[in-house]
């Protein structure tokens, strides 16, 4: 028992006093709204109030303890933010690897701590700019990169054994690792001295962003290879970054997204176990996650902590791993995107930093804070210092990251914690007797409960059930127009008039050798990565490599489901 | 006689992923009473038309958030119109700036639907302006 008996039988009678005062006071004041609308964005209903008795079944050692020990609520990191702040890491990539390189820079001398990219479509679906699939998308909503000769002006001057690059990556991620591995050797930089994170993380692709290529099983088996060359070859590259982020944004619940991503991560454990043999604490520590912080700001802050927990559970008593390094969860943490508005978009710095601060005294170790713009269209480089500058105010000023884990012991916070990780669980069992996630994923299930919480969302919204500031309740006549950064049409043509002349000069046999070697592997079921390397060092392209994935692995296409 | 159902089809044009306005308003339309047929992501321009007019379909509502809608809708439009279907109306939705919406409505999409829309504004919008064909 967390409490003395003495406390709970005081807290007990006190409750019983303050629930008639409360009745009498609502009998003359009524609330202003009904109780059940009083829950979380998610729809988890609130209490007007917690105490002790709420928390009493709490273990202390196994459910709370101290940072660095298990289960990890506090926080993996025994100094907490005292030895370094997270990772200040904003996801940036537009138009060509030129334009996204100077980004990078501005970014890096403005006091960013690591970088980001984001891709553009075609690059995230592994097409080639010059493909039919790609007409209107080159540069659009990140920077397009075809072949190696785009990836090493990307990295122009980045110190690659010293900063850390994310990828946003999925399906071509082996083909975009590969770039930065070989992009590494050109320069001298032995692989064991690169860090940073590809997100390969194909199951939340099926079930929520929908950059799809190849079906779930081929798709797994390439995320496992990744872990593998990693483990041997790669130590401080984190293979996958398993995502929470888009779960969210396509409309899920809070629970959703914390169950469904760590269900994510165990399919991709046992996969890596199975497939590979590999010891669970010769890779586990390499997993690293992705969350989404919303707008609710005590669901989210109960949300990175139960997952911290829940993930220090699975991987110490499923998975019987012995390392507590492996026990950790490592996350990076993105502002919601679909919490922002289009109108009165200044509101948005203010969603932005409440998120962030969630984020934040929820114990992220690395954090993006979207730019109130970017609900219309890639951040302006005025908007993106905004969203930096808050990241920077939270961290320096506001004494957020004065002491650790603030709110552990809030009656709130920690009952909180606890609802969302039971409800987490009872999702993971749920999949776990569907026969996984993949198979979980192939009836559709994952899908259709996202769509089933965004429809509800959306209908609560239109009956001003939920609130959004500016398009449902203070609606302004007045628009304000804000700066737009808009993507040339022209960066298509130049882009292509690029991967031709590369085609032109590259040796054209050695690129064909490369890519039937690659073949004969993936039919083997070798490791790729390798194979990638060369490919990529002869200047075979995204779209190549994947075409290759495409023939021998078979094409997946979006079941339409809603 | 009782006229018959409206059709609906809502479509993912190019490579674009953000599918959650897209589902939620194939749910909406459903519950509006509409036959709905979703496309799922990532269908070409010349998919979508050839669908369309496969299903035979009074409107066809095009969603798009990556930013390629100035190439995707104007081009779905005019495969309709060259295959005879130019009575389908087309209609958008997604991330549209302002400045784009009169070189949408020139290329022949009827309506824009931009965030914070009603789902609501949007079936009175169809009931009143799309008529089974």
């Amino acid at each position: 028992m967390y409490f003395a008996k003495e406390l709970l039988d005081q807290s007990s009678t006190l409750r019983k006093k303050w629930e008639d005062e409360v009745k009498r006071v609502v009998a003359k004041n009524p609330d202003q709204k009904p109780e059940p609308l009083w829950s979380t964005v998610s729809d988890l209903p609130i209490k007007r109030l917690y105490t002790p008795e709420d928390i009493k079944d709490m273990n202390f050692a196994e459910d709370i303890s101290y940072p660095g020990q298990f289960p990890y609520i506090r926080g993996n990191q025994v100094t907490g933010y005292r030895g370094k702040f997270w990772t200040f890491r904003m996801f940036s990539g537009m138009g060509d690897a030129k334009t996204t390189n100077e980004r990078w820079h501005l970014l890096l001398k403005e006091g960013q701590t690591g970088l980001s990219t984001a891709f553009d479509f075609p690059t995230l679906m592994g097409y080639d700019s010059d493909s039919p699939k790609a007409r209107g998308e080159c540069g659009k909503c990140g920077v397009a990169i075809d072949t190696l000769e785009d990836f090493m002006q990307l990295v122009d001057g980045v110190p690659m054994d010293k900063v850390t690059t994310s990828m946003t990556i999925n399906p071509p991620a082996t083909a975009l690792w590969a770039m930065y591995c070989a992009a590494a050797q050109i320069r001298g930089i032995p692989l064991d001295k690169i860090g940073g994170t590809i997100q390969n993380d194909m199951l939340k692709e099926f079930i929520a962003q929908k950059t799809l290529m190849c079906p779930p099983e081929p798709s797994v088996k390439l995320i496992s290879d990744t872990v593998e060359f990693g483990t041997k070859y790669v130590p401080r590259w984190n293979t996958i970054s398993i995502s929470g982020y888009h779960i969210r944004e396509a409309g899920s619940t809070a629970v959703q997204e914390l169950a469904f991503t760590l269900r994510d991560g165990m399919e991709y454990v046992e996969d890596v176990l199975r497939r590979k043999g590999l010891d669970i604490d010769s890779f586990a520590m390499r997993l690293s996650f992705f969350y989404n912080s919303h707008i609710d700001f005590f669901e989210e802050i109960a949300k990175l902590r139960a997952a911290r927990r829940i993930w220090a559970k699975a991987m110490r008593d499923r998975y019987k791993a012995k390392d507590p390094r492996s026990w950790w969860m490592r996350f990076h943490t993105q502002t919601a995107g679909c919490s922002l508005t289009a109108q009165q978009p200044y509101n948005n710095v203010v969603r932005t930093a409440t998120e962030a601060l969630a984020a934040v005294l929820g114990g992220t170790q690395s954090l993006h804070t979207n730019s109130l713009d970017e609900v219309l269209c890639l951040p302006s480089d005025h908007a993106v210092q905004i969203a930096l500058r808050t990241q920077q105010i939270i961290a320096e000023e506001t004494g957020a990251a004065n002491t650790i884990d603030p709110l552990a012991g809030s009656y709130f916070v920690e009952a909180l914690t606890n609802e969302m990780e039971e409800q987490a669980w009872d999702y993971i069992h749920k999949i776990d007797d569907m026969g996984g996630m993949v198979s979980a994923i192939e009836k559709g299930f994952p899908q259709l409960e996202i769509s089933d919480a965004a429809y509800k969302y959306q209908r609560q919204i239109d009956a001003n059930e939920k609130i959004m500031i500016g398009v449902n309740k203070y609606v302004s006549e007045k628009v304000e127009p804000i700066p737009f950064l808009e993507i040339d049409d022209s960066v298509e043509t130049e882009q292509i008039a690029r991967l031709t002349a590369v085609k032109r000069k590259r040796d054209n046999k050695a690129v064909k050798k490369c890519l039937d070697d690659l073949k004969n592997a993936c039919k083997k079921g070798e490791n790729v990565m390798p194979y990638c390397i060369e490919a990529v060092k002869e200047l075979a392209s995204v779209q190549e490599i994947c075409d290759v994935y495409r023939e021998v692995f078979g094409e997946y296409r979006d079941p339409g489901l809603y | 006689m009782a006229q018959r159902r409206l059709r609906v089809m809502v479509a993912k044009p190019g490579l674009d992923g953000h599918d959650r306005g897209a589902r939620v308003l194939s749910r909406c339309f459903r519950d509006a009473g509409y036959e709905v047929i979703y496309t799922g992501c990532h269908q070409t321009p010349e998919q979508i038309a050839a669908a369309a007019i496969q299903e035979d379909v009074d409107m066809v509502g095009l969603s798009c958030l990556s930013g390629a809608h100035r190439y995707l809708f104007p081009a779905v439009k005019k495969l309709l119109v060259e295959k005879g279907a130019d009575d389908i109306v087309v209609v958008g939705g997604g991330i549209i700036p302002d400045q784009d919406f009169k070189l949408l409505y020139d290329a022949g999409i009827t309506a824009l639907f931009t965030p914070g829309t009603t789902l609501e504004s949007i079936v009175e919008w169809i009931n009143t302006n799309v008529k089974p064909r």
